[in-house]
């Protein structure tokens, strides 16, 4: 079953065209990396696909689970089970953590029809997640990633995956700016999160995130188009010889017609 | 034109007032009201032609026939007194109804030996040379037409005297009420001295019923001696149609430690001053603040810190939240005198407005005689952050449950400083009730 299928994903920020017909079709249970140079527009991907209003749609469609994504509001698509990790997770002020899980956490669970989790419930989900992905349990008394380290914002971002169990996890360059230990953390902390019923979608610059976070299929994002798919190898083959050879040995994949 | 007899009659018949409070206070409290109205007689109300007042036309108090509140009794209830007392408060509460000392409705409380929280007329019968010392030596009455009204009209006063080296616990709960079925003006009056080296927690609170057009002209005159410490909180909840205007002249003495949060929720047209004179060495001065308003509402804080005298601290923080057509002034002086070197003062103020009608006018002003000091002065406006509203959209949470909990977050930063827990708990209650604001 497909879990994620864009096609001819046509994008702008402003004036300028980011994403030129965009194709990718994910199925259920399965890792894919995107990877591709700066102004690829892997962030734009990731955007339109979150919901931000300043990315307008110019073509194409996004079906996710079958329904059309596009059509939905940001909340709405979260509660349908999308999540975003942000690549610049927001700093929120006066915010409690706790509250704020807890706000989310019983948005999505009403939207399944389940009923809200009181706060003796919460604390128990919260804590034994915490305890999964080793996260200092303090942090949820503070306020949402306020004075939090780059890594702590990143640790955060995962936990609150953790925590609203989404279906389909977008993680845009989630390794960016991590050192090598945050790295590691955050990286096991996806593993102990795959599942069957999971899907992952990595966003990311870098080779290296994907020695730790191993996916099934990597694909290569350049002038808003993927122009190259294949297994974990082609991460490596990148590495070695840069985006460069690739984008000049590429055809575009050509857009499907209607 | 500042008129004269014919605008202090808007207040009541001053004449027959001051013969019936003759039979009963001590002349030097006559003389002192019958110079109080001679003042406002010259002086009338403030303009907006006056600097002070330029965006706070007090015009619609100038017309609005009141009848003095002193004049009525109403019998209030202590139902009518409970939604604005904090629940789990433990201490003493006096109700003030329009102004006037109310003990069946108030709640006395056991107080370490010494400490006197009563009222003018009870204080007068025993201690009534220390009121002649004290009442009205803070600040002067000559200073604009509310505070010359107010010494002149006052019908009672809150009393908290607090001698040398003693804790006091239990905060003071002093609960101004207003209510009248007319437009009716009340002028509460409070007077605090806080011994040498004595600590003590107090609210003023002013309220009344919704809805109900009603001018509330406070004064509040507070000493804290050297090395003492008052943490006092103003708590305003006005009916929205009511004028309240308050002033509290502050003085500190050597080391002592003053915090204020002034909480505006309130009020119809609301301005709040407060002057603080840092009169000695080593003192510390903490102002914040929090208001809220919708619809045409007005809400604005003058506060002037003067500091005198060397080593002085002085710390502000005011946040507003302004939605519909409702406007905002904040204006924060301070003075930094020759002689007071080593001055460290920090002023902060932040606004945020819900629409696009909503206005602010903000103006920090520094006036620094002295060359070793730190003071720093910040200003922002701003809207809902955007990025902030999109993060908790991604995570499920709804647009508008967002945005509460956005502008719940901001307002909640003054509320969370608040020591006193019975009062943050009621107030924290307040904000989810009164945000997102409506008119």
């Amino acid at each position: 079953m497909k879990t994620l299928e864009i096609k001819n994903l046509h994008a702008r920020v402003e004036e300028k065209s980011i994403l030129n017909g965009v194709n990718l079709s994910v199925q259920k249970g399965e890792v894919h990396a995107i990877m591709g140079p700066n102004g690829s527009g892997k962030s734009t991907l990731a955007n339109v696909l979150a919901g931000r209003d300043s990315y307008e749609v110019t073509d194409g469609e996004v079906l996710y689970e079958g329904k059309n994504l596009l059509e939905m509001e940001t909340e709405d698509r979260a509660r349908e089970g999308l999540f975003m990790a942000f690549q610049y997770p927001v700093e929120i002020p006066g915010v409690n953590n706790s509250y704020f899980l807890k706000a989310a956490l019983n948005a999505v669970r009403k939207h399944r029809g389940l009923p809200d989790l009181d706060a003796i419930e919460f604390m128990q989900h919260v804590k034994q997640k915490a305890k999964i992905l080793s996260v200092d349990p303090t942090l949820l008394s503070r306020s949402v990633n306020e004075g939090f380290s780059g890594g702590e914002k990143k640790r955060n971002e995962i936990f609150q995956m953790a925590v609203l169990e989404p279906r389909l996890c977008i993680m845009d360059e989630t390794d960016s700016g991590l050192d090598i230990d945050a790295l590691k953390i955050v990286a096991s902390g996806v593993n102990t999160l795959r599942s069957p019923e999971r899907t992952i979608v990595v966003i990311t610059h870098y080779q290296r995130l994907l020695n730790y976070i191993v996916p099934d299929f990597v694909h290569v994002l350049s002038g808003g188009r993927i122009i190259r798919s294949g297994g974990k190898e082609l991460a490596l083959e990148l590495e070695e010889k840069g985006y460069g050879s690739i984008e000049a040995h590429s055809e575009p994949q050509p857009a499907p017609t209607a | 034109m500042k008129v004269a007899e014919a605008e202090d009659v808007r207040f009541g018949r001053f004449e027959e007032f001051a013969a019936a409070r003759a039979k009963v206070e001590p002349s030097w409290l006559r003389d002192r009201r019958r110079a109080a109205i001679l003042r406002f007689r010259q002086l009338g109300l403030p303009t907006t032609r006056e600097e002070e007042w330029r965006f706070t036309p007090v015009r619609s108090i100038a017309t609005t026939e009141f009848e003095p509140a002193t004049a009525r009794s109403i019998p209030v209830t202590r139902a009518a007194v409970e939604p604005f007392a904090f629940a789990g408060l433990d201490g003493p509460e006096l109700v003030f109804v329009n102004g006037r000392f109310a003990p069946d409705i108030s709640r006395p409380s056991s107080l370490p030996a010494g400490v006197r929280v009563t009222s003018l007329s009870e204080i007068l019968t025993s201690d009534g040379a220390l009121v002649d010392d004290n009442l009205g030596r803070y600040v002067k009455f000559e200073q604009h037409g509310f505070t010359a009204l107010n010494t002149a009209w006052m019908i009672d006063a809150a009393v908290v005297l607090i001698p040398k080296n003693l804790v006091v616990e239990a905060p003071i709960h002093l609960l101004y009420l207003s209510d009248a079925e007319r437009p009716a003006a009340a002028h509460p009056r409070t007077l605090v001295l806080v011994g040498e080296g004595s600590a003590a927690r107090m609210i003023e609170s002013y309220a009344g019923p919704a809805g109900q057009v009603y001018l509330t002209n406070a004064l509040t005159e507070i000493v804290v001696g050297a090395n003492a410490q008052l943490d006092h909180y103003k708590v305003q909840r006005e009916s929205t149609s009511a004028y309240h205007v308050s002033s509290t002249h502050l003085t500190l003495d050597r080391s002592a430690v003053f915090t204020t949060h002034s909480i505006t929720l309130g009020g119809h047209l609301v301005r709040n001053d407060i002057n603080a004179l840092l009169g000695a060495e080593g003192t510390s001065c903490t102002l914040n603040g929090l208001y809220l308003a919708g619809g045409d509402r007005l809400v604005d804080n003058h506060t002037a810190i003067d500091h005198a005298k060397p080593h002085s601290e002085s710390h502000e923080l005011y946040k507003g939240v302004l939605n519909d057509r409702a406007h905002g002034v904040f204006n924060g002086k301070i003075y930094v005198r020759p002689d007071a070197q080593k001055t460290d003062a920090k002023q902060t103020n932040q606004v945020l407005l819900l629409s696009k009608d909503a206005t602010i006018n903000t103006k920090p002003q520094l006036e620094i005689f002295a060359d070793d000091v730190k003071c720093t002065h910040g200003a922002t406006v701003g809207q809902i952050n955007d990025e902030a509203l999109f993060y908790l959209r991604a995570r499920g949470i709804g647009r508008d449950e967002a945005r509460q909990l956005l502008i719940h977050a901001f307002a909640e930063d003054i509320i969370e400083r608040i020591h006193i827990a019975p009062v943050r708990k009621a107030l924290e209650q307040a904000l989810l009730k009164e945000l997102p604001l409506k008119d």
